[in-house]
């Protein structure tokens, strides 16, 4: 029996401890925005947030995330769109799509460390996920837009 | 050069449904296009709806506002999802933001529904329009006869039928009038000075979806029970299976059913771990046949040997072999291509479930519905594999993650049918990224000789282009291409020398020759097909003619294309936005090169420098002539995409042959180009106002010969192997 919550509801899913949660995710819980690409921890596709962190959802063991606190895709709008959201709108982001669960996790992850990302910080944080459509160049504008959102955001909740 | 257009009556072939007219050309270098007219204003017989004004496939209007228009073309990125419903909402006149998409289901009523060949903007262009125009019309005949007065007085926008007198009428209130009405044979469509939505950067009406999980791809449709299956297939192409034994693989939990399939044996289980598992412990016993004794020494050894044999003449203007043959100074190079995975970022997969006789299927394909003579389209080919008519078949299309070409193909629908119609319930097949990577259709590897001679000024006198690879048409053709194209087929693949054959430089004297050698390895379309090669051999080429004679490329170039106004075009506007006659930043060297694919025009100039050995690209300057500019933004994502899809092959493209199996399987080594490499690019649009072309391919033929062109300004060396290794 795996236990753990997943976008803020306690889950308990009766499998393997070794299963990966990617397919917990997927098959169990029905939370689909999280994606397949490789199966081996090398294109981003399936990274979802473990405390925060961005996990390749495809190479975790559900028993590894005993008692954690799982964020997908579909977590991350529970209160409206999130800035990363937003400005993946405003900028036109995906094209084919199936990549852009996986980068927009990242994106928020590297937001949380590095509010102020430069273009190197991008680069390196976002190499693990790849975008076959070649979307980087919004990929990297969108970041830097979320990075302004996000402190327009703070700023209008301290006024 | 053009083979005579040969139109075929739906009645030469009995597989070919009523109603189909199916037009062929073949013309020589520009490949086969396959237009079908057969239009939904011109059946009865409409996709099921229950909205209140359905006035063609494409549309619906209903009592409550909401708008609703029919895609019926794939969405694999390039924007069809956005494009088309932006032709019908023009014509239409309704605003954007109350405009919704759906993708339409495998239906009779669309025709071909084929997403291939840069062709979904071009083909639906006049049929999408002349959808959304008829229906204004009908809406504006129904305001006209509820007020009493001449349609000719009203005018339409935001939706609404509008009256001299100021007096308005929403479509939705006039949409049960309008349902009516007979719909006209034809109507007037608006003119360019009148578009109001076509040109501009409507925003994607996919990218919400995109942006929070919730878009439908292949691998997320159909029922959430579905079991899933994984096939173990051949390793070694073409193997046959002899035995196997199931019983480890049936002790595994979650494990329910193995059973063999046309493609080898599928497992199906609780889920895709599961069925993994299973899977990794099949006992199997393949024949690998004559295929596991071919590598890459023997393909290109093959691919040598026929470029150098007497091949099938694709175009011979002058006297190019006696003036090569006599001269003693003439120039040559040999070009060699590897074979390419598409490695789409969705692994392919497809769901099917066959219940009393019915049979539905979820499919991400590029090939939802065609006649039998094509071999059908996933519809007829799942129809086919579960044993049921087509009449009982519902294909549904859901997103594409990627297509690419991939997605033309059929076999993951074969797959997923076929052990529908052997299983009790709804089952998902599911390809690991091995699977995707080592069962593709790919790229054909191809040997290129080309010589040259120069006449006193250093223009090219005489040229000479002997290509061999396989035949993507072979395959596909053979059976249903009618005379006189099948005699040409047969020897000659248009979509293998599409862009040499037609290379557009005047030159007085030009020989083509194309042989066909035949292979064990599956080839298929890949993103911009023939041009993925020709352009790099004609480019790269030019390119060297240029520096042999003491020309610039560019200068060289224009001087050979002044009767090809829309090359011109591009090559200029390229060449003063990246400020060509300037010094690069030291350390870095440009290349140049212009492509003409899919009926647009594309010329890039590539920055690069090389550190120990590792090209990098720092930045593309790309102008593009795609006719008419429908969506300026998604052409500018388009000439992004199709860059980096263009230098992942350049630098890093490669699936090698050993023992009749496809060695790369994973992005480990088959590497993608990630977020780092990517160069600025800088895309110029040059809209000449022809009719739209293409925008999906056009990107990636010019991006590999203009980096190679830039390596040979740094370190003089001629690139004529991708990927590059330097």
């Amino acid at each position: 029996m795996a236990s753990f919550s997943v976008n803020g509801e306690h889950r308990e899913v009766d499998i393997q401890a070794s299963h990966p949660l990617l397919w917990v995710l997927r098959e169990r819980l029905g939370l689909t925005g999280t994606k397949f690409g490789c199966g081996i921890g090398q294109c981003g596709a399936c990274t979802v947030l473990v405390d925060g962190a961005p996990t390749r959802s495809c190479q975790t063991p559900v028993g590894s995330v005993e008692g954690s606190e799982v964020t997908t895709i579909e977590g991350l709008a529970a209160n409206g769109l999130t800035s990363v959201q937003s400005a993946w709108i405003e900028e036109q982001v995906p094209q084919c799509g199936y990549c852009q669960s996986g980068q927009i996790v990242s994106a928020t992850a590297l937001l949380n460390a590095r509010p102020r990302p430069t273009d190197e910080e991008i680069d390196q944080f976002m190499a693990g996920n790849i975008c076959r459509c070649g979307a980087y160049t919004a990929i990297r504008k969108a970041i830097h837009r979320a990075a302004e959102l996000e402190e327009d955001r703070v700023s209008g909740d301290e006024v | 050069m053009t083979e005579p257009t040969k139109e075929v009556s739906p009645y030469d072939h009995q597989s070919l449904s009523r109603g189909a007219f199916i037009k062929i050309s073949v013309v020589a270098g520009v490949g086969l296009t396959l237009g079908v007219s057969w239009r939904a204003t011109q059946t009865p017989d409409l996709p099921f709806s229950d909205a209140a004004f359905v006035p063609n496939a494409y549309l619906r209007i209903d009592t409550d506002g909401s708008i609703t228009i029919l895609v019926d073309k794939a969405e694999m990125g390039q924007g069809v999802s956005t494009a088309l419903p932006q032709m019908i909402a023009e014509e239409l006149d309704v605003p954007w933001a109350d405009v919704t998409f759906e993708f339409a289901s495998a239906h009779d009523a669309y025709g071909m529904m084929v997403t291939g060949g840069s062709t979904a903007v071009m083909e639906s262009w006049e049929p999408l329009r002349q959808a959304g125009a008829t229906a204004r019309w009908m809406l504006r005949e129904a305001a006209a006869q509820r007020w009493g007065i001449s349609s000719e007085l009203l005018a339409t926008r935001d939706a609404r039928v509008c009256a001299p007198d100021g007096s308005e009428l929403t479509y939705a209130s006039l949409a049960s009038e309008a349902a009516k009405l007979q719909a006209p044979n034809k109507v007037d469509v608006k003119k360019p000075s009148e578009f109001r939505l076509i040109g501009q950067s409507l925003p994607r009406l996919d990218v919400e979806a995109k942006s929070t999980g919730q878009a439908v791809f292949g691998i997320d449709a159909g029922p959430p029970d579905a079991r899933v299956a994984v096939i173990a297939r051949s390793p070694v192409f073409g193997g046959r299976l002899r035995s196997f034994d199931s019983s480890a693989a049936l002790a595994i939990a979650g494990v329910d059913e193995v059973l063999e399939v046309q493609s080898g044996v599928a497992v199906v289980a609780k889920g895709y771990i599961e069925a993994n598992a299973g899977r990794d412990a099949l006992v199997l016993d393949w024949d690998e046949g004559d295929a596991a004794l071919f590598s890459d020494e023997q393909l290109y050894e093959a691919l040598r040997d026929g470029a150098q044999a007497s091949g099938h003449t694709v175009r011979d203007d002058g006297q190019a072999a006696q003036i090569l043959n006599e001269s003693s100074n003439a120039i040559s190079a040999t070009f060699r291509f590897p074979y390419l995975a598409h490695a789409t970022m969705e692994p392919m997969n497809c769901t099917a479930w066959v219940r009393e006789g019915r049979c539905t299927v979820w499919a991400p394909t590029q090939f939802a519905n065609g006649p039998a003579i094509l071999g059908g389209g996933a519809r007829q080919v799942a129809a086919d594999a579960a044993g049921v008519s087509v009449e009982d078949t519902d294909l549904h299309v859901t997103f594409l993650g990627g297509g690419f070409g991939r997605r033309a193909e059929r076999d993951f629908v074969q797959e997923a049918a076929e052990l529908a119609g052997k299983i009790n319930g709804p089952v998902k097949v599911v390809w690991s990224r091995e699977d995707d990577m080592r069962h593709d259709f790919y790229r054909p590897a191809s040997w290129h000789e080309l010589r040259a001679t120069l006449d006193a000024d250093g223009r090219p006198e005489a040229w000479e282009h002997r290509m061999a690879s396989q035949s993507i048409l072979q395959r596909l053709v053979p059976g249903w291409i009618p005379r006189p194209a099948a005699r040409f087929a047969g020897k000659h693949d248009p979509t293998s020398t599409e862009g040499a054959s037609d290379q557009p430089y005047a030159i007085p004297h030009v020989l083509m020759t194309y042989k066909r050698v035949d292979l064990p390895i599956p080839v298929g379309f890949w993103r911009s097909v023939g041009h993925t090669h020709t352009g790099f051999v004609v480019e790269s080429f030019i390119d060297e003619l240029a520096h042999k004679s003491d020309h610039d490329p560019y200068e060289y170039r224009r001087a050979l294309l002044r009767k090809h106004p829309r090359h011109l075009g591009v090559l200029e506007a390229v060449a003063e936005a990246a400020d060509w006659n300037s010094r690069p930043p030291e350390g870095r060297g440009r290349g140049i090169a212009v492509v003409e694919s899919f009926g647009s025009y594309v010329a890039q100039v590539a920055e690069v420098s090389v550190q120990n050995g590792v090209p990098r690209v720092h930045k593309v300057w790309c102008a593009i002539d795609c006719g008419t500019v429908l969506n300026p933004r998604i052409v500018q994502a388009q000439m992004e995409s199709g860059i980096a899809y263009g230098i992942t092959a350049a630098l890093y493209g490669e699936i090698n042959i050993r023992d009749g199996r496809a060695v790369q399987g994973n992005f480990t080594d088959y590497q993608m180009l990630r977020i780092g490499q990517m160069p600025e690019v800088e895309v110029l649009l040059v809209p000449s106002g022809d009719a739209p072309g293409g925008v999906g391919e056009p990107g990636t033929p010019p991006i590999a010969p203009a980096i190679a062109n830039a390596i040979f300004t740094l370190t003089g060396q001629r690139i004529r192997t991708l990927p590059i290794r330097l």
